[in-house]
């Protein structure tokens, strides 16, 4: 399953939520304001970095640039376009927005 | 495939409608089938032919209309949604059409995913 | 057309009612749903399980008060109402606090069934 998070995990507890409740083997794609979950040094980064080994995740470039981001990404977080945000859903069953 | 989106805030106070837009556009050119797109919630906003933003932005509103002519898409606007926020006939941009929310149902049946777009 | 199709629907609400307006839409979308004749599933977690506590008086701030419609979801056969166990611990409820009968489930539970899914959608 994918599930896609468009929470900055600074200020809300949605990827939490994502993460507590996903049945592991899933993908997890971070958009808009969640792409910030992907970068080094917030202070979230240890919840995610957790959630490696029992999900791939993913985060949307065109998010991370627009907000000075793109070079920042942590390590073993994948990097997608739009097109790849399609491919995703496309290659899972199903998907859910955890908004 | 068959992808349906919905959409459940309105343009410019939140990045869900651009999200939204560019997903389907980027699916499109993939060869993919854009079932339908549901407005719903806030989301009904995106479809007032009011909207007027400054030359320099972009146009959310038109840039539905004008994605939907280009690939014959189904805009549709939930009716019980649209008249709580004052969107009617009157004022819907070109290419949307208001309907009932089984429109929502009956495309989450018919299309392989439902994608959702929100705050 | 969809006639004889039917799918797994879930409802995944994670918002209190009032505050913002998805509690209320998304009931909507639930009963139409039912009127498909779908399989449906409702998942309250996180801030969503306020939207089952008792005793809603809602006059005071002039809204009408949707919570009935929860004890009607039966007369449209919707009885899979589950309930996140960690959320209601959290927020210092328990069961008997909720106007209608649910399944309390796990986290790793809730999960599992999400993954069994054909349409997930969160208000």
């Amino acid at each position: 399953m994918l599930h896609i998070v468009n929470k900055s995990p600074l200020q809300r507890t949605t990827l939490e939520s994502c993460l507590r409740v996903a049945a592991p083997g899933g993908a997890i794609l971070l958009i808009e304001d969640a792409v910030y979950a992907a970068t080094k040094g917030n202070e979230a980064e240890g919840k995610l970095r957790d959630a490696l080994s029992r999900f791939k995740v993913y985060a949307l470039v065109p998010d991370l640039e627009a907000r000075g981001m793109g070079d920042r990404v942590m390590d073993g977080v994948s990097t997608v376009d739009y097109g790849g945000f399609v491919d995703l859903v496309a290659e899972h069953k199903n998907c859910q927005s955890w908004l | 495939m068959k992808i349906a989106v919905t959409i459940n805030e309105g343009p410019y106070q939140h990045q869900a409608s651009d999200t939204a837009y560019l997903f389907c556009k980027a699916a499109l050119e993939k060869g993919h089938e854009i079932r339908r797109v549901f407005f719903y919630n806030d989301g009904v906003n995106n479809a007032s032919s009011l909207t007027e933003p400054p030359l320099d932005d972009r146009n959310i509103v038109a840039r539905w209309s004008k994605l939907a002519e280009e690939h014959k898409l189904d805009l549709v606007v939930c009716v019980a949604a649209a008249l709580r926020r004052g969107i009617r006939d009157e004022n819907l941009a070109p290419g949307f059409r208001i309907s009932g929310l089984g429109q929502l149902v009956e495309a989450g049946i018919e299309a392989d995913r439902l994608v959702t777009f929100g705050d | 057309m969809s006639e004889g199709t039917i799918k797994k629907f879930m409802f995944v609400n994670r918002t209190a009612p009032y505050g913002t307006i998805y509690a209320l839409e998304s009931l909507e979308v639930v009963l139409i749903t039912a009127a498909f004749d779908q399989d449906v599933s409702l998942v309250f977690m996180d801030d969503g399980v306020f939207q089952l506590k008792k005793g809603q008086q809602t006059k005071g701030i002039e809204n009408k008060n949707f919570s009935p419609t929860y004890r009607a979801l039966d007369g449209y056969d919707i009885e899979k109402l589950y309930v996140e166990e960690e959320a209601l611990a959290a927020r210092g409820l328990t069961e008997d606090d909720l106007l209608v009968d649910v399944t309390v489930m796990s986290r790793a539970e809730l999960g599992k069934l999400m993954d069994e899914m054909d349409v997930v959608l969160s208000y």
